[in-house]
């Protein structure tokens, strides 16, 4: 299994890298929502796989998973909604300024890209 | 009156000024020198503590931990300056009323003035060296301010720039040195600091604290060569000059070396640089100022002699070279700053300052004439005026310093210097007040109302009256010396006389004078003669030096910070992975201690849904609709693993995240093109798939490496569990810990959610309101728009399953603190059934029906949870601790009301305001002006080509 957990976060992560290797602000976005993804369950499973043992303190059980992870992963997933939301407005409003969705401004339209940014 | 409201009383007062400038300029004024006046009054009330020796301490711990305390302490050299930055304010204050014109915000002025005022008497009632740093820096800010005051003047905005980055640099190169003092002493209480003399001199860091505090004395009270700033600074406004760059701020340097006195003086390293430094100002500045045509700039320069002449006398290390110092800072204030209001009413009266074009002015402004003169007088040191005792008390100190073992050096120096000093202050007589009246002054000069001359008339009477009995100064005067010598000398017993005997000094003075009148005699063939000689002008080397600084800054911003998201994810990862690199060739790999567990067909199942969704959208992602969909399958199974191991809040989280998310990016895929284009060749795609491999499978590799191996340290996890009930009375541990445990994570957690949203709502405002507006507004949708903008099927469901949403979601809320859910979770889902409603029946018809703005709920949301946290301090227990009791309310079973909850409340506010301000941000960029805000909750676009027949019809059936 836990084979299984640490090639899904390596798939995740290659397949975030490429498309954020893509240059546009679509894929770009998705690459990073993939590499959160990967990021946190990579801190998840910091706290070691358990399984049937969620960390609810319930009379005669022992042996509860890792909450400590839980409680930061949980914080992360949401902060991570606001990060994304934040770049997809900027990746928006970058295209609706200038028509192009390119993450990086274009050589040949370098110079007022430049001017109009700054 | 205790020494913070004398701290505090102009700060606080500092807020008047700008509420009293509509009541006109006379409250105005009034309301600052009632300010002021109870700030004198409550440092008056010390005095008789003050002479009695003691000195008077008020103490407040701020942050301990940082040796940071509010200490202050008022002793003779305290209360000497705070009574000279009170007491000359006053007369500022009331000089500025009738000095400002009526096109100056005189609201804006005293409020800098009051500031000032506040971080100076800070600084000389500190105790605390950290403190007087604070109000150091808070001198600089205001003077900053007020030397750029006329902020249509290029003159004041280069001269303020350029006080600030002098000082500035001071400032910091002074807080190193503080540092380091405090770290010798072990304390940065100035009190133990100054006892510590033998400590200090002996520890090998002594030198360069030594110098790290003399440059940000030195540049505090331009000497030299950092003397350049303060002509500059006389762009301001004549009061400002008056106050700030003749007798307060400049003398803050000098205060601090009097005040460090008793620590740092006395080896040779200080007395060579200090005394060096002064000698060197002084005659640098009494020279430069004989040739100056700018009144105010030959008084600047002046300043900057006089504040050299008391540096030096500092610098010699003796007691009575201390003595002489602190007398020369009290004539010095009292004659200057009488010099510099007088220069302004001339230049108010006249409308010119140059000198040139003056003369004469004694039959047209007699009242003037007799106040600059008694104090030009007695700046060149003429007998019974008071700046002629502490310049023979000067020239007495010069004879007996010896300086690079050359006998004649210093009293050479300074009678040279001495010997300008008479020459500018008879020129400045001579070519202003005396000769001919002329008749071609730009305005016809007259004396002012009272306002104006009585302040500088108030100073000219300690002038006159220090100069012919100088017993009625000795005493305090000698009180000051004692406190800064702190008992590392005695105070000396020298009488303060006007006639010493036939001692080298007066033969050193008359020299001065004489000579002063033998060069106003050769004046003008010496002037052609300076002008034709050529000088290092200090502006432009300033500026090449600041013009280079930007240049080599802009150089090294431009490689680093180039606006392009390629570079800074390329530095980014080239930080990470050298940052793995050393972890891998530093670190050791042991041998799995924890056996794999066995997969099951369900996991393997999941993991091939996962595997193929990713790979999906890796092969699918030109098709963007299509990657939604995918990303969503992703997510998923993401939360359905988190499930399976054990974590159900998070499966829960990551839930309703992806939904809002998914949400997210189709309303902004609106927008955007629907395909992404191929473009890269097929070299780069391998390359990138090389890169995305690599990086796959360092962190698969990480992963399983950690996977079977137990952690180094125990966890601290096992501390939750076993207190999360006895601690924080609740049974889901994963929730107390973000509502107790760590709340004050959350808490921030909450505060940067609400600053994303109110970001996205800022941009979107720009958006709207510039050029892409016009664009949003002449778009074509590039698909077919839907004939029916809201499905009745769709808003009929949304409204019924709405309340049973909300039930959900409060029930969620509810039970958090024992089972899976809480605030975040709860937040989410009432979101999710909020935005159910405009999709469904549309946004104009949700805005309608909102009661609460969004920005106030995030508002409420951190409000609520911040003031709950503060809900601890009222019995005495840290910020965010927690409390709960179960209590019974018949016939209900017994429950559990823990002050976690109330918090949580504040999460779920938190986000359901910044989610829903998010999304409603994006929905604004789809509105059209000219879109009809139709009050029925199904219609149809009647944009769309091909209209149905009966819209109007079927849209009443609907309601």
């Amino acid at each position: 299994m836990e084979l299984l957990v640490a090639s899904a976060i390596g798939v995740m992560t290659a397949a975030g890298l490429y498309l954020v290797l893509r240059l546009r602000t679509f894929p770009v976005i998705l690459g990073i929502s993939l590499l959160t993804y990967a990021v946190n369950v990579f801190l998840f499973a910091s706290g070691r796989l358990t399984t049937g043992a969620p960390p609810v303190l319930r009379d005669g059980m022992t042996v509860y998973a890792d909450p400590l992870p839980q409680a930061l992963v949980l914080t992360a997933i949401v902060i991570s909604f606001g990060m994304t939301a934040v770049v997809v407005m900027i990746g928006l409003g970058a295209f609706l300024g200038s028509n192009d969705d390119h993450v990086d401004d274009q050589p040949d339209g370098e110079e007022d890209g430049a001017e109009s940014t700054s | 009156m205790s020494l913070f409201f004398i701290v505090a009383l102009p700060f606080f007062g500092a807020l008047l000024p700008g509420l009293m400038n509509a009541a006109g300029r006379a409250a105005c004024a009034g309301v600052t020198f009632t300010v002021s006046l109870a700030a004198f009054i409550g440092l008056l009330t010390n005095l008789p503590s003050v002479l009695a020796g003691e000195v008077v301490m008020a103490r407040v711990d701020w942050i301990p931990s940082l040796g940071l305390n509010f200490t202050l302490m008022l002793d003779g050299l305290g209360f000497f300056f705070a009574l000279l930055i009170l007491g000359i304010g006053l007369l500022i204050i009331a000089y500025a009323r009738h000095y400002l014109s009526r096109d100056d915000n005189m609201g804006e002025f005293f409020t800098y003035l009051l500031l000032f005022q506040g971080a100076m008497v800070g600084i000389v009632l500190s105790d605390n060296v950290l403190l007087l740093l604070i109000f150091w820096e808070l001198t600089s800010l205001s003077s900053f301010l007020l030397i750029g005051y006329w902020k249509h003047l290029p003159e004041g905005r280069q001269g303020a720039r350029m006080a600030l980055a002098v000082t500035g640099m001071g400032g910091l190169a002074m807080i190193g040195g503080m540092l380091i003092l405090g770290q010798i002493a072990g304390s940065y209480d100035l009190s133990v600091i100054l006892k510590n003399r033998d400590l200090i001199q002996a520890d090998p860091l002594y030198v360069p604290a030594l110098i790290l505090i003399l440059l940000g004395c030195f540049t505090k009270s331009a000497q030299f060569p950092f003397h350049f700033w303060l002509p500059h600074a006389m762009a301001a406004p004549t009061p400002v000059s008056a106050y700030l760059h003749s007798a307060t701020m400049v003398k803050a340097g000098i205060f601090l070396m009097a005040r460090m006195w008793p620590v740092l003086s006395g080896t040779p390293e200080w007395f060579t640089v200090v005394t060096t430094a002064g000698l060197a100002t002084m005659v640098l500045g009494a020279v430069i100022a004989l040739f100056k045509h700018d009144l105010k700039a030959l008084l600047a320069f002046s300043t900057v002699s006089h504040l050299g002449l008391i540096t030096m006398l500092l610098g010699t290390g003796t007691a009575f070279g201390a003595m002489a110092a602190m007398f020369h800072i009290l004539n010095h204030a009292t004659f200057k700053a009488a010099l510099f209001m007088s220069a302004g009413i001339v230049d108010h009266e006249a409308h010119t300052r140059d000198i040139r074009r003056l003369g004469g002015l004694r039959r047209l402004m007699p009242v003037t004439f007799v106040i600059a003169t008694l104090a030009a007088l007695s700046m060149a040191g003429i007998p019974f005026l008071n700046g002629f005792l502490s310049k023979e008390m000067m020239l007495e100190e010069a004879t007996h310093t010896v300086l690079f073992g050359v006998p004649w050096l210093v009293p050479a120096l300074a009678t040279f210097g001495s010997l300008f000093s008479a020459a500018y202050c008879f020129r400045l007589i001579g070519h202003v007040y005396l000769g001919p009246v002329r008749d071609d002054y730009p305005a016809k000069p007259h004396d002012p109302g009272s306002g104006l001359w009585l302040p500088p008339a108030i100073l000219v009477v300690p002038v006159v009256a220090i100069g012919i009995a100088p017993f009625l100064a000795e005493p305090f005067v000698k009180l000051v010396t004692a406190s800064v010598l702190g008992g590392e000398a005695d105070v000396p017993k020298a009488y303060f006389k006007i006639w010493h005997g036939l001692v080298p000094a007066l033969f050193l003075s008359v020299a001065a004078v004489v000579g002063g009148l033998l060069l106003m005699a050769v004046f003008n063939p010496l002037l052609r003669l300076w002008e034709t000689t050529p000088r290092p002008e200090a502006k432009v080397i300033f500026e090449a030096i600041v013009e280079a600084a930007a240049w080599l800054s802009g150089k090294l911003i431009a490689s680093l910070h180039n606006g392009a998201f390629t570079r800074y994810a390329a530095i980014g990862s080239v930080a990470i992975v050298a940052a793995g690199f050393h972890a891998w060739s530093t670190g050791t790999i042991a041998l799995p201690t924890r056996t794999p567990q066995a997969a099951g067909p369900v996991p393997i199942a999941g993991w091939l849904m996962l595997v193929a969704a990713t790979c999906g959208l890796v092969f699918l992602h030109r098709n963007r609709l299509l990657s939604l969909i995918l990303i969503g399958i992703v997510g998923l199974m993401v939360s359905i693993g988190f499930v399976f191991f054990s974590a159900p809040d998070l499966a829960m989280t990551q839930f309703t995240v992806e939904v809002v998310t998914i949400i997210l990016l189709l309303l902004a895929l609106n927008f955007l093109p629907k395909r992404t284009p191929v473009e890269s060749t097929v070299l780069r795609r391998v390359r990138d798939v090389g890169v995305a491999v690599a990086g796959g499978l360092a962190t698969f590799a990480l992963a399983y490496h950690y996977l079977l191996r137990d952690a180094v340290a125990p966890p601290i996890s096992e501390f939750h569990l076993a207190n999360s009930y006895k601690g924080g009375g609740g049974t889901n541990v994963v929730n107390v810990i973000l509502v107790d445990f760590r709340g004050f994570d959350t808490y921030g957690e909450i505060i940067v959610l609400g600053i994303a949203a109110l970001l996205i709502y800022a941009l979107t405002e720009t958006l709207l309101s510039g050029r892409v507006r016009a664009r949003l507004l002449n778009r074509k949708p590039d698909q077919p728009q839907a004939g029916d903008m809201h499905p009745m099927m769709m808003v009929v469901l949304t409204r019924v399953i709405m309340p049973v949403v909300l039930m959900v979601g409060f029930y969620i809320f509810l039970r958090g603190h024992n089972e899976p859910g809480g605030g975040f979770i709860a937040g989410l889902i009432v979101s999710i059934a909020v935005v159910m409603q405009y999709m469904a029946s549309g946004f104009a018809w949700a805005s309608a029906r909102l009661k609460y703005p969004y920005h106030g709920v995030i508002g409420a949301g951190v409000l609520i949870a911040g003031l709950t946290g503060i809900g601890s301090w009222f019995v005495s227990k840290p910020f965010l601790t927690s409390d709960f009791t179960y209590v019974r309310i018949p016939p209900f079973q017994e429950f559990e009301l823990a002050t976690a909850a109330l918090f949580d409340l504040g999460v779920f506010l938190a986000v359901v305001g910044a989610v829903m301000l998010s999304l409603e941000s994006f929905s604004r960029l789809a509105r059209r002006e000219n879109m009809p805000e139709s009050e029925h909750p199904m219609d149809i676009d009647p944009s769309r080509d091909d209209p149905p027949p009966d819209e109007a019809g079927s849209a009443r059936e609907a309601v």
